[in-house]
């Protein structure tokens, strides 16, 4: 029973996690119908930010916990979504009307780059980090202990999850986000900037896929370039086991593979996971491929 | 990241006369200070800071220089472009060429820097110089197809002249005394890989289908042939057949249900079979060897005839005894560059002659329309399961073909990268143009392997590489299509005044 | 609702029988059952307003959806008969030789006009190849078979005036031309009920009456073996519709509300309420007045 408790718990977090990258995969989607492929990549980045961050203010001799984790956590927002933006601006932008396999190619081609880029940059060696914020919360008579920084990660996303459903259904942004995703041609007849709109769609993924970036450094304590395409893929698959298009349905999805993944290491075999997921991610599409929360789509004749 | 070509703004897009217009200077450094702008948010936390691991653990070392520069680069690089569209494209010209020389002849803190400088001041002033003989800053994209189309047109009309002269060329390659190891080395590694973008190219520039997962076909293959040899003592020529086989099988089992899946979904799908065929490899150790891999795979014999070493085992002749010959560690390359030449070959024969039967038919108008296909009784998943069955036969025969050579397998060789590798050559080279995937193949591995010390940007220019070449033509360097069967001869231009 | 009066040519079996076609999406009912009979060597007209079900009960006679209740009987003169409700999409173009055309034409836009009509006989030329085998051998016997496909095509591009741009890709010919090749396409598959998904959309009026010319002669032609095609259509286009049609298919939300010859059909209450609303005195644009009074001196004049 702790057990289970204790991988619960695990899975809550790490699935939190894929959820905040699988909404960047589920939006863009959404508006603009590619897949795309360098999402795990921005992932990776917003994790090195906070790495590099954390690191810089450290060097400054700033090492007041609270306000070195805000300021990491603004710093890879920030920096990450410029990111999003430009890959959006260089590599997809010019291809909007393009046949509908180069946006994707392009996209994998991004996703080479970015990921050697890295390496490059920061070296292909993996990179370890004391742990920011140590501690556990025991409950239970101590028999199940939750990290502070897996319990931070499940409440940070909650909270960006509420606020950003806010943001979605109740501000003129996000109506015009909505109306972009129904019909692009008419809302842009409507006034709507599209092109910024689709802008901002990848500044908020990549904003999100930031702060998962960073939870996933506090969470393990090393990270190394090769990160973002397990990640994404595996973000991917909760994007459609959700239903892609549906915010709530790739939180839904992540939290499910989170879920999956930790109950699997804990009582099959770690070796095994990632056969796991992406069997499920085949059955998903082969049974039920609009996802959990998805609308059904019927072939258009 | 390099300069945002495109970066915001709206930058008047090529009207012919520019020239008569003023300078908007103003617009134009507001342009060039955002691009600048965006550069500096890019480069100040990757670029200006970097980890490095100290004893202690890791450290943290700024290079503000490197920051400042690559802003200035994109800040003048995005102004002269500016100025180029209107109408100040000669100073340009020579301001870019300034900056070039500058960059080859002064010594730069770094060797990326030199190129960047060399490279983005030639490609401004290309740019510049283009502007200043045709009055017109850029072409649209729908003229650069068009003309693109018209030089793909006419290599494909002149394939038919250099395809014999290259085949002949390949075919005496090894006598010539140019052909040492090395070189064969690298012919044999080219053709592996036109072979499998010529295998690969039947899903996805006949069929239509994106496989982002065919190394795994590679992969049954080679291990296919290692473990038959291992478990069973079985030869390569009993083995290559049986390899395809279980490599179309493989196709067939992983086919048939995700082949009625949309087109982005099918890719993801088969991403996902590429990495859980690689996953049961490293985890599987007891029967593949898990990470170490297979070592010791046997070589080919000379067709079970004899053997390409000094001492042959019992009972098998030794290949330069048998021809009378000086034995000669290169006559194992030689077989070995022959083998994969006719094996490539016999792809690329089956591929110009099922475009011209039902079933290659079948699948061009899958690719074009799927419903449409099936309202004239079509059986969509038949077809398509032949096209992923044969792909996955001919990388099948590539895999064992890989494991003889190298005599050692590893799962290490069939990562998702690979299969990035084989789809970019199909798809730069224009999906479904056979000649595209030989000039691909020459760019993507036969550049990297001439210019080896710059081995670690490989992969960066590889990645730029595909999405340069995806935006400057969407449909890949030599895409064009030439009818299977013609009506009225060859008289009239087929295409019929391409205007797409 | 009016009994059929059609021409009576053929014997008393129909082609096609519909029988209380029901159809959902949902709580959406797109057809409600619907029954009606089409025969071969007549042109069967299924009209209505917009939303009326037609694209759908097409998509179920041509096996695109699977029809949630009623039965689809198609019959061949050689008395052979397929139930086409329960047959995939594409068995019932490759076995009941059923053919159609789409509302937004679907060719083949990167292949050549020839290749269209060629692809359209895989069936018949993937046995001859002997699923590529012969075929990939050279064998004579797929040959023969190629060069006959080749004198249906060439017979079809004539009859569609489009053999000069034979070599031309299909996404590059004029609009109304690329209509005429969806069609020559659907009758090179050699079906014996061809569907055609408002063939006249987008057609000026000189190109109207090229279609009702094909139309017609599609009905009229019999094949070697003495053989009548069936033609089910679906059309806004009242002038052709009255012009060429045999028997008229009125349905509205998913109803079938009238069925009969083009005249009493015109002149049914039920028919006229449907498009004009109940109020009948209200004031009608006048090109839908047009449409609905069109009789056959208007008929000529669209010609």
């Amino acid at each position: 029973m702790e057990y289970f408790l204790q991988q619960l718990i695990n899975g809550l977090s790490l699935g939190a996690i894929y959820g905040l990258i699988a909404i960047g995969y589920t939006m863009v989607y959404g508006i603009i119908g590619m897949i795309n492929f360098a999402h795990g990549e921005i992932y990776m980045i917003g994790s090195f930010v906070a790495l590099i961050t954390f690191l810089a203010l450290g060097a400054l001799g700033i090492t007041w916990v609270p306000l070195a984790l805000v300021v990491m956590l603004a710093a890879s927002m920030l920096f990450t979504s410029v990111y999003g933006w430009t890959v959006e601006r260089i590599a997809y932008r010019p291809l909007r009307n393009s046949p509908r396999l180069a946006p994707l190619i392009s996209a994998i081609g991004m996703s080479i780059f970015l990921q050697n880029y890295m390496q490059i940059l920061q070296g292909a060696r993996s990179k370890p980090l004391q742990p920011i914020l140590p501690g556990n919360l025991t409950i239970l008579d101590g028999a199940v202990s939750v990290s502070y920084v897996r319990l931070a990660t499940i409440v940070l996303t909650l909270a960006l999850m509420i606020g950003f459903t806010i943001l979605i259904n109740k501000t003129s942004l996000g109506r015009a986000q909505r109306a972009c995703e129904q019909d692009k041609k008419m809302a842009g007849l409507l006034g709507v900037n599209v092109d910024r709109i689709i802008s901002l769609t990848f500044v908020m993924g990549a904003a999100l896929a930031a702060v998962a970036g960073m939870m996933v450094l506090l969470i393990y304590g090393v990270i190394d370039f090769y990160i973002g395409f397990l990640a994404g893929v595996k973000s991917f698959t909760a994007a459609v086991l959700g239903g892609v298009g549906s915010l709530p349905g790739a939180m839904l999805g992540g939290v499910v593979i989170g879920l999956i993944e930790s109950f699997w290491s804990g009582y099959v075999g770690s070796e095994w996971k990632d056969v796991a997921t992406f069997t499920l991610l085949v059955l998903v599409l082969i049974f039920r491929p609009t996802g959990l929360l998805g609308r059904p789509e019927i072939e258009k004749v | 990241m390099t300069m945002p070509s495109h970066a915001a703004g709206a930058p008047p897009h090529g009207a012919p006369h520019v020239a008569a217009k003023a300078v908007d200077w103003s617009g134009s450094l507001r342009d060039a200070g955002f691009a600048a702008f965006v550069a500096l948010l890019l480069t100040v936390p990757l670029v200006g800071l970097r980890t490095i691991d100290r004893p202690t653990g890791l450290g943290i070392e700024a290079r503000p220089e490197e920051v400042v520069a690559s802003v200035l680069l994109v800040f003048f690089g995005r102004l002269g472009l500016g100025l180029i569209g209107q109408g100040l494209a000669l100073p340009v010209l020579f301001l870019a060429l300034a900056a070039a020389a500058v960059g080859l002849a002064i010594p730069l803190p770094t060797q990326v820097l030199r190129l960047v400088l060399v490279a983005g001041g030639g490609i401004i002033a290309l740019r510049a110089a283009f502007a200043v003989t045709t009055h017109r800053s850029k072409l649209t994209l729908a003229e650069r197809d068009r003309k693109m189309d018209r030089v793909a047109a006419q290599v494909q009309h002149a394939t038919k002249y250099i395809a014999p002269v290259a085949f002949i060329g390949a075919v005496l390659l090894p006598m010539t005394p140019l052909a040492d190891r090395q070189l064969l080395d690298i012919g044999i590694l080219l053709l592996t890989y036109i072979m499998l973008g010529w295998g690969l190219n039947i899903v996805v520039g006949l069929a239509g289908l994106l496989d982002l997962g065919y190394v795994a076909f590679y992969a049954v293959g080679a291990y296919s042939y290692a473990l038959l040899a291992h478990y069973f003592g079985l030869s390569f020529w009993v083995c290559l057949p049986l390899a395809g086989l279980l490599a179309a099988f493989s196709g067939v089992l992983l086919g048939f249900p995700v082949l009625r899946l949309r087109g982005d979904y099918f890719a993801i799908v088969t991403l996902g079979f590429g990495e859980i065929v690689r996953i049961i490899l490293v985890n599987w150790y007891q029967f593949t060897g898990g990470p170490n891999g297979i070592s010791g795979i046997p070589r080919p014999s000379f067709f079970g005839l004899a053997e390409f070493s000094r001492t042959p085992a019992e009972g098998m002749a030794a290949f330069h005894e048998l021809f009378g010959l000086e034995f000669s560690p290169l006559h194992r390359i030689v077989f070995m560059y022959y083998l994969i030449l006719a094996l490539a070959l016999a792809v690329n024969l089956f591929t110009l002659r099922i475009r011209k039967l039902p079933l290659g038919r079948a699948w061009e108008a899958l690719r074009e329309d799927e419903i449409a296909s099936a309202s004239l009784g079509i059986n969509r998943t038949n077809m398509k399961l032949a096209a992923f069955a044969i792909a996955a036969m001919f990388g099948g025969f590539a895999g064992s073909f890989f494991a003889t050579r190298q005599g050692f397998i590893s799962p290490e060789s069939f990562t998702f990268i690979e299969s990035a590798i084989i789809l970019a050559i199909v798809v730069l080279g224009g999906m479904g143009s056979q000649a595209g995937v030989v000039v691909a193949t020459l760019l993507v591995i036969g550049l990297p392997e001439a210019f080896r010390e710059l081995a670690d940007y490989r992969m960066l220019a590889f990645g730029m590489g595909m999405v340069v070449i995806m935006l400057w033509r969407p449909r890949g360097l030599l895409a064009h299509r030439d009818p299977t069967i013609l009506l009225h001869g060859g008289k009239k231009p087929a295409t019929g005044g391409a205007a797409r | 609702m009016s009994a059929v009066t059609s021409t009576a040519m053929t014997d008393d079996k129909p082609l096609l029988s519909v029988e209380h076609l029901t159809m959902r999406f949902g709580g959406l009912v797109a057809n409600n059952d619907v029954s009606f009979v089409a025969r071969a060597g007549e042109i069967t007209a299924l009209i209505g307003p917009n939303g009326a079900g037609k694209t759908t009960l097409f998509n179920c006679v041509t096996g695109f959806y699977t029809p949630t209740v009623g039965r689809l009987t198609l019959r061949h003169s050689d008395g052979k008969e397929f139930l086409l409700e329960r047959m995939p999409g594409y068995r019932i173009a490759q076995q009941a030789g059923v053919a159609r055309t789409f509302q937004n034409i679907r060719l083949f836009g990167g292949m050549s006009v020839l290749e269209n009509l060629i692809v359209a006989q895989h069936n018949k030329l993937m046995r001859a190849s002997g699923f590529a085998i012969a075929g990939l051998l050279g064998l004579p016997t797929y040959r023969a078979a190629e060069n006959e496909a080749l004198e249906l095509a060439k017979y079809w591009l004539d009859r569609v005036k489009l053999t000069e741009f034979a070599d031309w890709e299909a996404g590059n010919l004029p609009y109304g031309a690329q209509r005429r090749l969806e069609i020559a396409r659907a009758m090179c598959t050699e079906p014996v009920l061809l569907c055609l998904d408002e063939p006249a959309a987008g057609l000026n009026p000189r190109e109207s009456g090229d279609l009702a010319e094909i139309l017609t002669f599609i009905r009229d032609a019999r094949n070697p073996n003495g053989r009548q095609t069936g033609v089910l259509l679906i059309e806004h286009d009242m002038s052709v519709v009255m012009r060429i049609s045999d028997h008229v298919v009125v349905l509205d939300y998913g109803r079938k509300i009238s069925d009969g010859d083009p005249n009493s059909v015109k002149n049914d209450p039920a028919v006229i309420r449907a498009y004009l609303g109940e109020d009948e005195d209200a004031d009608l644009p006048p090109e839908i007045a047009a449409d609905l009074s069109v009789s056959a001196p208007a008929a000529q004049k669209g010609a």
